[in-house]
Order: C-alpha cells, then structure tokens, then sequence
C-alpha cells in the first residue's frame, strides 16, 4: 500500500541520528577533511549506534534485529548530512556484512558474520570499482577463472573503502559468463593493497586500489557457495546507499544556503528575495524531495525482496547527478563564499561530484 | 510502514481504468480534431465495463478524489486520454473549492452540481489580487459584473464559483467567491477557446453583465473585509492544494502513455532496455530513455507524497506545489524526449504521441504555473510572507 509512513521505531531512529549528525559528525567535518583524515573516535561512537552489528542474526553474534534497507537509508541521510566520508566510512563494512547475511551460505555466514558483531569498528568491504575510462559495476573487467575446485582472481579494483585497514574484501568479478563475488582475505597471496587514493572529495574517507594478480579463492568463498550470488542485488543495495548519502549532503547544502541568502544582501534586498535566488532554492529543494522518494523506493523494494535493480538505476543516474547539480547551485548562491573552504559549501560540492562516481562502496 | 507497491485493490482499479483508457484512445483523435464536439460520458464498447463505483469497492481510503487513490484514477484515465474520459469522477475545479471555502450548509445544497472555477480575467491570471470582476451588494442580492476566461469545463458545469472583489481599494481582502448557477440572469458563456492540446476539453470565457445572485451564493457566507489577512484566497489557496497533485497526475498519466508507446516501439524495432548497465553498458538512445523513466518516477512519487499527506490529514501546502512544479516540467521533457526518440513516428498524427506532447503542456500552465509553484515553495523555505517575495 502507497505510505510514506516511518514506523515509530524509524522515526525515534531518524531523530537520534540526526542529534548524531549535527552533535558529533558535523563539527569534525571540515577538519577531517583538510587532514584527509578520519575521526577514529567518531567513526567508533558511530559503531557503538549499533548501525551494522544490530542486523546481523543473533546466531551469528549480532542483534538480530530484522535486516531493513529502509532504516538504513535513513539513517544514512541523516549521517551524511552531518558528514559524508564518514557516513560511508561507517556503513562500508555493511557492503561486506549484508551482502554475506543476504546471499551467503550456511557456513559463510558462520565464518564471516560474528566480525561484525562486536562494540568495535570492523573493516571489510566490498570491491566493486575498477580504474580506467571504461568502468561500469556490472561489466567488470576482473576475472574469476575456474581452476580445479577453486577460483583464481586477476584485475584491479580501485576506491575500495577501508582499504588501509579491511580485513576482507569482497570483489566482485566476472565468472563463467556470469557475475560472482568472492571473499579475499587482506593477506591472500597474489593480492597488494595500494597506499590511500587521493581523491577530489570524501578525502578523510581512506579508500584504496587492489591489484589481483592470480589470486586463489577456494570455492567456499565463492558468495552463496556454488550457486552464487545475485551481484545485482549488491550493487542495487550498494546505489540505493549512495543515493541516500547524496540526499543527505543535498540537504545539508540547501539548508546551509537558505540562512546564508537571507542574510546576504545586494541592491538594498536579501538576495534570496530575488527570483534568480529563490527559484534556484526552490528547485533544489524539489530535487531532494524527488532524490529522497527515489531512495526510499528502492530501499523498500529491497526490504520486499523485490527486484530493485530498476529502481536502484534510477537512483543512481537521477540522484548522483541532482545532487551534483544542488550543490553546484550552493556553490553558486554563496558566490565568492562558495569557493572558499572556510564555508563547507566547497566540500559539499567536492564530496557530490565524488559521490557520483562510485559504485559499491557500502549498503544498506 | 515505507511502502511504493500498488496493492491488489490498487491493481484492480488500475488494469480497471486502464482497459476503459484503452477504449478511449480509440475516440482520442477524433475529439482532438473535431475540437467544438463534446466526448461523450459513455462509450459503446465499453458500456458494460465497472463503474468507478465498482472499481472503488472494498476501499476504506477516507479521501479519495485527493489521496493518493485519487492520483490513481486521474493518472490511469489520462494513460488513455485526456479528454475521452469515462465516468470522470463527478465534479470540478469548483466542487473542491465549494468543499473548501463553503458552509456546511452550502456543500448540502450544491455539492451535486458540476461546478467550474473562475478566476481569470483577460488582464490577470497569476497574480489574482488584479481581479477586476465586482460584486455589489444589493439588498438580499449581489450585483456581478466582469469577464472571465480560461474556465475549465466553463461550457458543460452547470454552475461556476467565480472570483469577484466587493471593495476594490481593499485589494486581496476584497475578493469574494460566489456560486453562479448556468441561466442566472446576466451570465453569458461568451465562447470556447482553441487551443494547442486538450481540444476536446472545454475551456469557455464568460461574461458577466448585472448578473444578480442571491445573498446566499457568497461562499462562506463572510462579507467582512479582513484587515490583514488575505481573506477569501485562504479557501482557494486550500482548494490549490487539494487539487494540485490531481493536476500533476494528469500530467503524469499521459507522460507514462507517451513512455509505454515509446518504449513498445523500440521493442518492435529490436530495441531492449535492459537496467543495471550505466552509460558503458547503454546506447544513446536507451541510457536516455531510462533516465526519463527515472524523472517520471521521480515526479511520480513526489505527487504520491502530496496525495498521502492530504489523506493522512496533514499539510501539504509545499508539496502540492513541488509535484506540481516537477510534473510540469518532467511531462514536457518526457514527451519531447520520446518525440525525439522516435522521429518521425513521432510528429506522425496517425499516432497518438505528439498529441500527448501537445497535451501536456497545459500541465505546467495551468492551477499555478510552474513559476507560481517555486514562488510558494521559496517563501515556505525562506519563511518569508508573500510581500518579501514576489
């Protein structure tokens, strides 16, 4: 039934994440970035809200609280509006974890899970991106070759988060005409881990290149075991994640602009009284309600176990690029001031053009 | 609970509207070229289908015409066409403003009329404190005098709640709506526009030439001219509300017809739109066609959240102004789009889609065009009243 309805739960949870946002993540944003540098402590604090570890089954050392992508687009709104490197930073283990509880085996599960359901950070991610003009998640150029009972890896992959720190990594690849996703342990032979990436924005969020050279994976690390996985339904939960983190710092810009448009005067006005000013506001404000609905969409076609894959593809080519288009707009409305770093306008606008190229880089 | 899936009461509705949309597209081109003739309410083939009435049973929705089943009907009728519309829910533009701005007493005694809204005058439209159109009280009478025009279904309602001011110097204050029946004394439907698209709805200007009415057709019965407040708009500023997101799915439905076409074509021709891919993975023409549909969900949804607040109670001023302004735009670029997509299949009139084209293009005009939209949404963001921004 067509509802727009939060649960309770969702509303106490969407309130508390944005005291979250605007108490601790907010206040370090700026500095975070100019030092390309996590906040390790806030990055703990957002561990402890419980965000990953509450979703993975008990049997597995989790909170066993029902799996709800729509909770999680939420929340990621909310943690990307206070700051978005350390929003994916904290929800880049749940591309590993959700993607192991959603399609992994028995035994997978055993394995892999209890990681994440302790009180501290866990790093693993998944490793979708890839280097070169030509990427595209589901054409990848990294191959899983069939040798004997296992695989062998051989590519790159590139803007993995965590990098510096994964344990695991979960990469997805090419494999007998199809798509698979294999588990490579940080100290799998054959596999080198680069130094962090310098990248436009999301700079304090550490994200690396992979080299695969002939990396052996046994076929029990083969996602779902020897049925596979559906690696469209990774990277559906993966843009339904970005597009909520792109919401997220659109709203940031736009309410970071409204203030700053009536304050500022030109020809004896406010600026935001001009229509130039005002219609611009206006439709940066139609364009995050028409991102977020998208989001939330996609979101609950996953929660459904539907197919989301056509609704996590309008999320990734309207909402990227409305978010990119929204913060160009900040930029423009603060004039001079949007170009000096010491409004986080520019940043904003750093972080949605960088938002816009990734793919698989966390989940909901 | 967040929730986007049609149920099966929904579906039914849906596949229900749409097989009578199906039939209608049949007589589409008809009434598009014989622009002066009226469709009928009831088509020969599809005489036996279910009335709305059936399509409705089982509903609890306490808000139909505005909640979001409302959006379904509207959108589901215009998939086929937007004029050829059987069993149109009962009623116009001037019903929600007589359910708005009327007394109980007053929705009693006319709620069964089809009522037309006018408000525009050859010298206003936008900006409606302009009206020129008087009222004058006379004894138990008012005394109407003015012209109006661009009145949706002027020519077939049987009555018309019109914008008039009883105290010019007043400005906004001023104005007064009253409820006109067809026959008053005075009251002349002058002609029938011709338009771009929407031919076959009629669109009537009326003169009004001391047409008297009694004291009783003053909507809300409140003569007094309020010092501050902006008086009689509050009631058709609500009706907007009510009625926007309806517009914008209008709007929609034909936007997701001119998809569907578009789309069936290209299958015809080999042409598959596979989802998943980004740009490396698509053709030109398919990378294109799927971020239309995107902007069709988009705007689709956003309309979906104005209807679902107004069912659920609450406010929706902002939003019924959001889906408005983004379905006027999104229905003109999808229909360009798809015109452009299929060339001259698509300029072709021995199909339906440059109608389409032609069609939703009101969508952006009319109830507020999309500049009146971002002016409402502007002053609800930056707080301001409509003197800071104008």
């Amino acid at each position: 039934m067509i509802s727009f309805k939060l649960t309770d739960e969702q509303e106490v949870v969407r309130e508390a994440m944005r005291t979250f946002a605007g108490e601790v993540l907010r206040p370090l944003a700026h500095e975070c970035d100019e030092a390309s540098k996590l906040s390790e402590e806030a990055l703990g604090q957002c561990w402890e809200l419980g965000l990953v570890s509450t979703q993975i089954p008990e049997a597995f050392g989790g909170g066993g609280e029902p799996r709800s992508p729509i909770t999680n687009v939420l929340v990621l709104e909310e943690l990307a509006w206070g700051d978005a490197a350390l929003a994916v930073a904290a929800l880049a283990p749940a591309g590993f974890a959700f993607a192991v509880a959603d399609q992994g085996t028995e035994d997978q599960k055993r394995r892999y899970l209890p990681l994440f359901g302790g009180d501290h950070y866990h790093a693993a991610s998944l490793a979708v991106s890839e280097p070169g003009p030509t990427f595209d998640a589901l054409l990848p150029r990294t191959v899983a070759e069939k040798r004997g009972e296992g695989f062998v890896l051989s590519g790159a992959k590139c803007f993995v988060p965590m990098a510096d720190r994964a344990s695991h990594f979960l990469v997805v690849a090419r494999c007998d005409g199809d798509l698979g996703a294999f588990v490579v342990p940080r100290d799998a032979d054959g596999l080198t881990v680069s130094e962090p990436e310098k990248n436009l924005g999301l700079r304090a969020l550490p994200t690396g290149v992979l080299e695969l050279e002939g990396v052996e994976v046994p076929a029990a690390d083969r996602l779902g075991g020897e049925a596979g996985c559906d690696v469209r339904r990774i990277v559906a939960g993966s843009r339904t994640a970005l597009g909520a983190v792109q919401v997220g710092v659109s709203r940031a810009v736009l309410e970071y602009a409204v203030p700053y448009a009536k304050e500022r005067e030109a020809f004896d006005q406010a600026i935001a009284q001009k229509q130039g000013i005002a219609f611009k506001l206006a439709d940066m404000h139609i364009e995050i309600e028409s991102s977020r609905w998208l989001t939330w969409k996609a979101a609950s076609r996953l929660e459904q176990g539907l197919d989301a894959t056509p609704a996590a593809h309008f999320v990734r080519s309207y909402v990227a690029e409305k978010a990119l288009w929204i913060a160009d707009q900040g930029v423009q409305v603060l004039g001079g001031h949007g170009y000096i770093r010491e409004h986080p306008v520019e940043m904003w606008y750093r972080n949605a053009g960088t938002l816009g190229a990734l793919e698989g880089t966390l989940s909901v | 609970m967040i929730d986007f899936e049609l149920t099966a009461n929904d579906r039914k509705l849906v596949d229900g509207l749409r097989a009578q949309a199906l039939v209608a597209r049949g007589y589409a081109r008809y009434y598009d070229e014989n622009e002066h003739e009226f469709p009928p309410d009831e088509l020969e083939e599809s005489k036996d289908f279910p009335t709305l009435g059936d399509l409705l049973e089982g509903r609890t929705d306490e808000d139909t015409p505005f909640g979001v089943a409302g959006m379904l009907i509207m959108a589901g009728q215009t998939w086929g066409d937007y004029s050829v519309r059987m069993r149109r829910p009962p009623g116009g533009l001037g019903n929600a403003a007589l359910r708005a701005a009327g007394t109980p007493e007053q929705f009693a005694k006319w709620q069964n009329l089809t009522l037309a809204m006018a408000i525009t005058e050859p010298g206003c439209g936008s900006d409606p404190s302009r009206v020129q159109m008087t009222a004058v009280r006379d004894g138990d009478e008012w005394i109407l005098n003015g012209e109006k025009i661009f009145v949706t279904t002027g020519c077939r309602a049987d009555g018309v709640i019109v914008w008039a001011t009883i105290d010019k110097s007043a400005g906004r204050a001023g104005i007064k709506s009253f409820l006109v029946e067809k026959g008053a004394p005075g009251f002349v439907v002058s002609h029938k526009e011709k338009k771009l698209g929407i031919r076959a709805d009629d669109t009537a200007a009326y003169v009004f030439t001391d047409c008297r009415v009694p004291f009783e057709n003053l909507l809300g019965l409140d003569e007094t001219i309020a010092k501050k407040s902006s008086g009689g708009f509050r009631g058709v500023m609500k009706t907007f509300n009510m009625t926007r997101p309806g517009v914008a799915a209008i709007g929609i439905g034909m936007a997701e017809a001119a998809l569907d076409f578009t789309r069936d074509q290209l299958r015809a021709a080999g042409v598959e739109i596979e989802y998943g891919p980004g740009i490396h993975g698509q053709s030109a023409v398919t990378d294109k066609f799927i971020r239309m549909e995107a902007l069709y969900e988009a705007s689709l949804l956003t309309i979906w959240r104005a209807a679902w607040l107004s069912g659920e109670g609450q406010p929706n001023n902002m939003e019924a102004s959001v889906c408005k302004a983004k379905a006027g735009a999104a229905v003109r670029e999808i229909t360009q789009g798809c015109i452009e997509i299929l060339g001259p299949m698509g300029v072709s009139r021995e199909h339906l889609l440059e109608k389409w084209f032609r069609d939703v293009r009101i969508t952006d005009i009319y109830e507020g065009t999309g500049e009146i939209q971002r002016m409402i949404i502007a002053r609800g963001l930056l707080g301001y009243t409509r003197a800071e921004l104008n």
